[in-house]
């Protein structure tokens, strides 16, 4: 194989192996926080931002609020 | 036109399956024959029928903007890719429901649970939860009981309200009751579930006070915790003094799971349930993906009959015949009025698209279903002796092991006493015999399917692997459900005397808790104290809850149905409906009236009492006898009661359906009006 091409794969499984890591972390709700940060950025400026910590719990909190899990 | 072909192939492939099973009549027949016709009539079903009430029935427009998009917040409402929102969705409805139903209903023999499985799904429970998953997401999200309120009337919203929190009640308590019998005199068990406890109060701390929100770093270390815990559990088997010490007996331990689960309902959230519901997460999934690889691997015979003499009523797991009460024991693996409480609520926040609900609601619920139909092949490629011995409580069979093996050889279904010590042995258990549940014999089931593909020498880990695996999310089930139940007993009582429904005010907080543990915790310390193993009379009454809370849902939705498209596709609803009433009506009926003790819940007091007056009982179990007749007296009335709650929402719908038929002015559709969507196309 040329070098060219060579990379071209090596890119191609970097970037299908990125994408599998980003699906893992948003299925798991790993990235959350950043994308609360990154909502907020867009859409409301100059707004206060919750810490990492606040986030946390402010999450949890809804997530438990109502019927989450089944039997 | 591929479209066409492939729709072709599944048809003749799921076609020459059905027919496999159909014609190895009595004789072993190879599970993937099941297997596979199960996949095709799943892919049929979504391929065709859930596309046409897609299309035609609930009008299903990408064009019309959801909630997430319309009020996105980067919180809960977010617009999230369709298969993520299936990842979550499935992990919200699957829990321990579809591994005992089909477990317990394999006393019918293989045929009638799996039957039911794959119709009930197919027909009933995947269109219940997608249907209720687009109304809701059409109503910004809003509860099944505020739809029921705003769309049939204040009496179905109370009987929605009411209905989840007794049902909630009775299923925390057979779930306990299933973990108490797994554990119940196995060091190895008790302690692998116990250290289960610290492990996630570790993940907890590390979530919010070290790393916050690195979900994926603690549950990665959970998990290899846990997995240590099993084989530290095989440890603590051989240590003879830590060994005495986790050797509980059951009531006890109803006591420790009782204390538990007050503690996991007032305590913060972050610290036991949200870092445990991670770890049963993983768990989760990750285990029923490799039962799956395993089952492909090892494709089992299936050594249980179609179907056994049991379909007569005489059934040692419990009493009753097929109909109607295959369709009230399976439960969860093909309809489960309790996933219309998930499809309405957390899910609808996140759908992107309305074209998205099909693959979430239908999808996720078809694929609950297939975890119902590797719970029913666990439970039957084991020796019928060896399931009806683990199965059966002592007091129907014999307290001793020669006694049971006798009585269960003379049914058709040889088993001795050297396979079931050779068995607990293999397992690292003292004894395998009366171990009610389903839990047990599901994982002696899981640990010979995982044995035979992963390696035989690890039996007895595979074994307690599977029992952790099953007590980690019944136990999540339990804290999340008792604090559920906390937030409805809140909500009641608020509205009577108002402080109290302050949800953190914490008097109310502790009061609320104590109350719902209280109700659980006496359905499981009688289970517990029952000679005949408890699963027999609670299961039942849980199956007919739940059945009926599908009714409720189903209704709601053939009420807007009949209101906003066309009346006579209101029958994709009504049909469902219809049967459920007739089932669980019929079950009721039974277990009220019933003159065989082993079906009426009077009958069996009346019974009890008599010997108990004649003094002809069992110094053991005149002890608890009274505490029994109450109980079967309280079972009675609670079914009396679901039964006329039901047919007060099904009278409330039709009265609504009638009025709007004839045109009479009916309350207003709550659908919120249409929004073009921004969102690109998926």
């Amino acid at each position: 194989m040329k070098w060219p091409a060579r990379q071209l794969l090596g890119n191609r499984m970097r970037d299908a192996l990125a994408a599998a890591w980003r699906a893992l972390r948003r299925a798991t709700g790993d990235d959350a926080y950043e994308r609360y940060l990154a909502h907020l950025h867009l859409c409301h400026p100059g707004e206060p931002v919750m810490t990492r910590h606040v986030f946390y719990d402010e999450t949890q909190k809804r997530k438990w609020g109502g019927v989450t899990r089944c039997c | 036109m591929m479209k066409h072909i492939w729709g072709l192939v599944l048809a003749i492939v799921g076609a020459i399956a059905l027919g496999g099973v159909a014609l190895h009549r009595h004789e072993p027949i190879n599970a993937l024959w099941i297997l596979t016709a199960a996949v095709c009539i799943y892919l049929l079903g979504y391929r065709f029928y859930a596309a046409w009430i897609a299309a035609r029935v609930l009008c299903v427009d990408p064009s019309r903007a959801t909630p997430a998009e319309r009020r996105d917040n980067g919180r809960d409402f977010v617009p999230t890719h369709r298969w993520i929102v299936f990842g979550h969705h499935f992990a919200a409805i699957a829990g321990p429901g579809p591994l005992v139903g089909p477990t317990l209903a394999a006393q019918f023999g293989y045929l009638p649970g799996t039957l039911w499985i794959l119709v009930g799904a197919v027909c009933g429970g995947c269109v219940q939860d997608m249907t209720i998953l687009l109304l809701s997401t059409r109503r910004d999200g809003r509860s099944l009981g505020q739809m029921a309120r705003d769309e049939l009337g204040p009496l179905g919203g109370l009987a929605a309200l009411i209905g989840t929190l007794l049902i909630m009640i009775i299923l925390i308590a057979v779930l306990g009751l299933v973990v108490v019998n797994a554990m119940k005199h196995s060091p190895w068990a008790t302690s692998t579930v116990f250290a289960t406890i610290p492990v996630a109060i570790l993940v907890g701390l590390y979530l919010r006070q070290w790393r916050p929100g690195r979900v994926l770093e603690a549950s990665l270390l959970g998990v290899a915790l846990v997995l240590g815990a099993v084989l530290g559990g095989g440890w603590v088997d051989h240590q003879p003094m830590l060994r005495d010490l986790f050797d509980i007996a059951p009531v006890p331990l109803a006591g420790f799971v009782i204390v538990y689960g007050w503690l996991a309902a007032i305590l913060p959230i972050w610290l036991l349930l949200a870092p445990r519901d991670y770890l049963s997460t993983f768990l989760k999934l990750g285990t029923i993906a490799l039962l799956a690889i395993a089952l492909l691997i090892m494709h089992p015979q299936i050594k249980m009959p179609a179907v056994t003499q049991f379909v007569d009523g005489s059934g040692p797991l419990f009493g009753g015949k097929v109909f109607p009460f295959v369709f009230i024991t399976v439960a969860c693996g093909a309809v489960s009025g309790f996933h219309a409480l998930v499809s309405s609520g957390t899910t609808p926040k996140l759908i992107r698209s309305e074209a998205d609900v099909r693959l979430v609601g239908y999808g996720s619920m078809a694929l609950e279903s297939f975890v119902a139909i590797m719970a029913m092949i666990a439970a039957t490629l084991l020796d019928p002796g060896v399931y009806f011995a683990i199965n059966a409580g002592a007091g129907i069979v014999g307290a001793t092991p020669d006694l049971a093996v006798h009585t269960i050889s003379g049914w058709g279904f040889p088993v001795t006493v050297a396979q079931m010590q050779q068995l607990a042995i293999d397992m690292g258990e003292r004894t395998l015999f009366a171990r009610t549940g389903g839990a047990p014999s599901l994982a002696v089931g899981m640990a010979s399917i995982f044995g035979s593909s992963f390696g035989r020498g690890l039996l007895s880990v595979w074994y307690h692997f599977a029992i952790m695996f099953e007590a980690v999310f019944i136990l999540t089930t339990l804290d999340a459900g008792t604090r559920v139940g906390r937030f409805m007993l809140q909500d009641l009582i608020g509205q009577l005397w108002k402080p109290f429904g302050r949800t953190s005010w914490y008097p109310s907080v502790l009061i609320a808790s104590a109350l719902i543990v209280a109700g659980w915790g006496y359905f499981l310390y009688i289970g517990v104290i029952d000679p005949n193993g408890g699963v027999n009379i609670l299961w039942p009454l849980f199956g007919i809850a739940n059945q009926m809370l599908a009714a409720i849902a189903l209704c709601v939705a053939t009420g807007i149905i009949v209101k906003t498209a066309r009346p006579r596709y209101a029958c994709v609803t009504l049909l469902p409906l219809a049967w459920l009433a007739v089932i669980t009506t019929v079950a009721a009926w039974q277990k009220i009236t019933s003159a065989d003790v082993h079906i009426g819940f009077f009958a069996a007091a009346n019974d009890l009492a008599a010997k108990l007056a004649a003094g002809t009982l069992a110094p053991a179990k005149a002890a608890v006898a009274s505490q029994l007749i109450f109980n079967q007296r309280l079972d009675g009335w609670l079914t009396l009661f679901f039964t006329a709650v039901v047919w007060l929402v099904i009278a409330d719908m039709a009265r609504m359906s009638i009025r709007h038929l004839r045109g009479l002015p009916v309350a207003r559709s709550s659908e919120v009006p249409y929004q073009l969507s921004r969102l690109a196309p998926p």
